[in-house]
């Protein structure tokens, strides 16, 4: 298990590195760099005309007239070394200030959308299996092709409407007015708690619907299969039958795209977050992008990415631990 | 019994019948392997129903001047934000064999004394097939004023979808939307086939060293969440291009990136026929690798990699729609899906001009169609799934 563990950690550091040059590659494709942009938000509107000179200075202070390696290697040595993402443009502070704690919401948006997924996808999944061809079973098929179909963005506006037509309140963002600026505290946190559902409800709608058909062929595979056949002539109980053999491998699939699960919802994230109104990562992202504030938006790409290789390492580890043959046939 | 089957066997009518039968298993067993497959698809009903959803929609794309009555840019400033007209054979003042619309005429809010555009019940303007409009040029070949339905009246205009907040027309710029938005769809598709074949085919056919380091790239490509790269690739686009170069960009774009999953399954598949008996064979007689791949290796399985650009299609289309919808896509005056939503933003919008959703229904629907068709595909693709 420890060599297991170990190599796949390395597979992680190797494709994060990976990761950091593109995601470097990408900030730097923007016509204009950090210096142009900065010496016309500067001086833009106060009469000072700015020469070409100047903007060159501005470049050799923030060490932009490198060349693109060396100026790689200072991006990620700051990244690595002092946890610094460099400066926030659009905000004229760091980029750590800025991302902050928006980390700590993503990441709780994240994490309700996986259980909601989960505990939604996976005994829905296997209702369909066990009662495979019934009315139940091809409903639930129709919705999963409409999970598939209705982007989420459209879901979210869809609710938006809803809530305000029906219950006549705004349920967008995260926190109510009167929380919105005031500190942690307990108060705050239930408020979160009671904002959170609707954009975990939103982020995990294409992911159940995905989810429920792999639960649903992988529970159908092992239900034809001898041992449950064999556990049906000894009598013992359906449930516990269901429990003991099929249920448990059907979640196998489940378990090892919890990645790939994770890499759908932030890919969705930014557009759900612009219609909702949440002010997390995602937003950010997309408004850095607007605004061309690269080392904002590159740090929150790479923040994403980092998340979602973890959470490919996390499933590894829990896949080689639910099922030992995984171990062996890496070997 | 025997005595009756005796008899049946040398009657004429069950000669024939079995001459019919073996016609038919003649037929079945030296059908190639596409027309097999044609058959099995054509029994998938849902799948079929959906390629012919998707069919009209690409010919409303297709002859989208002809179809729509206006211009993408057509204004009516008589018909601001303007509800649907539905087009009618009666109404209070009788009935008549021609559809027609009310006309419309300016009244003042009581309340607020804005300037509103209400129908105006009194007066009629017919609606026609083939009414003249506007010169186009249908598939860049032949001009026509001649639009497939409009309104008897020049001056008046007709808007079975509405209209919006600059009085255009729902239903025209939703006809050319589509055909953006398709075409979008199937230049990405057709780029990222290319690549994965390329990349793939690459790491399939040599193995080793240059496949583990195809793959470490393609898993670099795979775990950044796409839709915010595709965000930075499109941000990236400088603000003066025109709006053809933003297109292009955009389909490259889309391209660029797609291939992941397709390169792996080619990869795959390649990696397992490797060493068959007729590769080897091939490879001995002197065949160079690319002969060795296109004509040995890949009709192999063509079908399923036909049956992946069809399953790719619906992400093509929501990536689009995503980004044009946040403005970092396709950009006004260009249409497209994603561009039609954007004035769709807000639920102050929705609620009261539900009409600029429509072209959502289209999203939904070209989704759910390539979805369906690809499920039918794959079963028909499938040799295994019970040959009839």
């Amino acid at each position: 298990m420890l060599r297991f563990t170990l190599e796949r950690f390395v597979g992680m550091v190797v494709t994060m590195a990976l990761v950091s040059m593109m995601v470097f590659v990408i900030m730097e494709l923007p016509p204009g760099d950090y210096a142009d942009r900065y010496a016309f938000r500067k001086f833009s509107g106060t009469g000072v005309s700015v020469t070409e000179a100047d903007v060159e200075a501005i470049r050799a202070d923030f060490g932009l007239d490198k060349p693109m390696v060396l100026r790689y290697v200072d991006w990620i040595g700051g990244i690595v070394l002092r946890g610094d993402f460099g400066q926030a443009f659009a905000f004229e502070t760091s980029v750590v200030k800025v991302i902050g704690d928006k980390v700590w919401l993503t990441l709780g948006i994240l994490f309700a959308t996986l259980i909601i997924t989960y505990a939604v996808s996976i005994p829905i999944g296997i209702y369909a299996a066990v009662h495979r061809g019934s009315t139940a079973d091809y409903g639930l098929t129709a919705f999963s092709y409409l999970g598939l179909a209705l982007p989420n963005f459209l879901l979210a506006l869809i609710l938006l409407y809803f809530a305000n037509r029906w219950f006549d309140v705004g349920i967008g963002g995260l926190f109510s007015p009167r929380y919105a600026e005031a500190p942690w505290s307990l108060g705050k946190l239930w408020d979160l708690f009671k904002h959170l559902w609707l954009p975990a409800f939103v982020l995990a709608w294409s992911a159940v619907a995905y989810q429920i058909q792999t639960v649903r062929a992988t529970m159908s595979d092992e239900l034809n299969k001898l041992s449950v056949t064999a556990a049906r002539a000894r009598g013992v109980p359906e449930m516990k039958l269901l429990v003991k053999y099929p249920a448990r491998l059907a979640i196998n699939p489940v378990v090892s795209t919890i990645g790939f699960d994770v890499n759908r919802i932030f890919s969705e994230l930014p557009i759900v977050a612009a219609v909702l109104g949440l002010t997390e990562l995602g937003e950010l992202l997309l408004r850095a992008y607007l605004d061309l504030d690269m080392y904002v938006a590159g740090a929150i790409l790479l923040l994403l990415t980092f998340i979602i290789v973890f959470m490919n390492f996390v499933s590894d580890l829990l896949l080689a631990w639910l099922d030992p043959r995984i171990k062996l046939g890496s070997r | 019994m025997t005595v009756a089957d005796g008899i049946d066997q040398t009657s004429p009518k069950a000669q024939r019948q079995a001459e019919r039968e073996r016609q038919r298993l003649l037929k079945y067993y030296s059908a190639s392997q596409w027309t097999l497959i044609w058959w099995r698809f054509r029994r998938h009903r849902s799948a079929m129903l959906a390629a012919s959803i998707l069919g009209f929609m690409a010919l409303l794309g297709v002859f989208a001047e002809f179809v729509a009555p206006y211009g993408t840019t057509t204004r009516d400033g008589q018909y601001i934000d303007g509800p649907p007209q539905i087009p009618m054979f009666c109404d209070a003042n009788g009935c008549t064999l021609t559809p027609f619309i009310h006309g419309v005429k300016t009244e003042r809010d009581p309340v607020t004394l804005r300037a509103k555009t209400v129908p105006d019940p009194d007066t009629r303007v017919y609606v026609s097939f083939f009414a003249k409009g506007e010169r186009v040029t249908v598939l860049g070949l032949f001009e026509t004023d001649r639009h497939l339905f409009g309104l008897d009246d020049p001056d008046a205009m007709l808007h079975i979808w509405g209209a919006d907040d600059l009085g255009r027309d729902v239903f025209s710029r939703t006809m050319y939307a589509t055909r953006n938005s398709l075409t979008i769809g199937v230049l990405g598709v057709l780029i990222s086939f290319v690549l994965a074949l390329i990349i793939g085919g690459i790491a399939g056919y040599a193995g080793g060293m240059t496949d583990n380091v195809i793959q470490r790239v393609t898993e670099v490509v795979r775990v950044v969440p796409i839709i915010p790269l595709y965000m930075g690739l499109a941000a990236a686009m400088p603000k003066e291009w025109s709006t053809t170069q933003v297109y292009f960009a955009m389909t490259l774009i889309l391209g660029l990136f797609g291939w992941p999953t397709l390169a792996r399954r080619i990869r795959s598949q390649l990696l397992s026929i490797r060493n068959e008996d007729y590769v080897v064979a091939a490879k001995l007689a002197g065949a160079r690798s690319s002969r060795i791949i296109g004509q040995h290796m890949l009709p192999s399985f063509t079908s399923f990699i036909i049956v992946d650009l069809v399953i790719s299609f619906p992400y093509m289309i929501l990536a689009e729609t995503a980004l044009s919808f946040v403005g970092l896509g396709l950009r006004p005056p260009t249409v497209s899906w994603g561009v039609l939503l954007q004035q769709a933003q807000s639920v102050r919008v929705i609620e009261q001009t539900p009409w600029l959703c429509i072209p959502a229904g289209f999203v939904v629907i070209a989704v759910l169609a390539f979805t369906v068709i690809g499920d039918g595909l794959r079963d028909a693709a499938d040799p295994y799934s019970g040959a009839r």
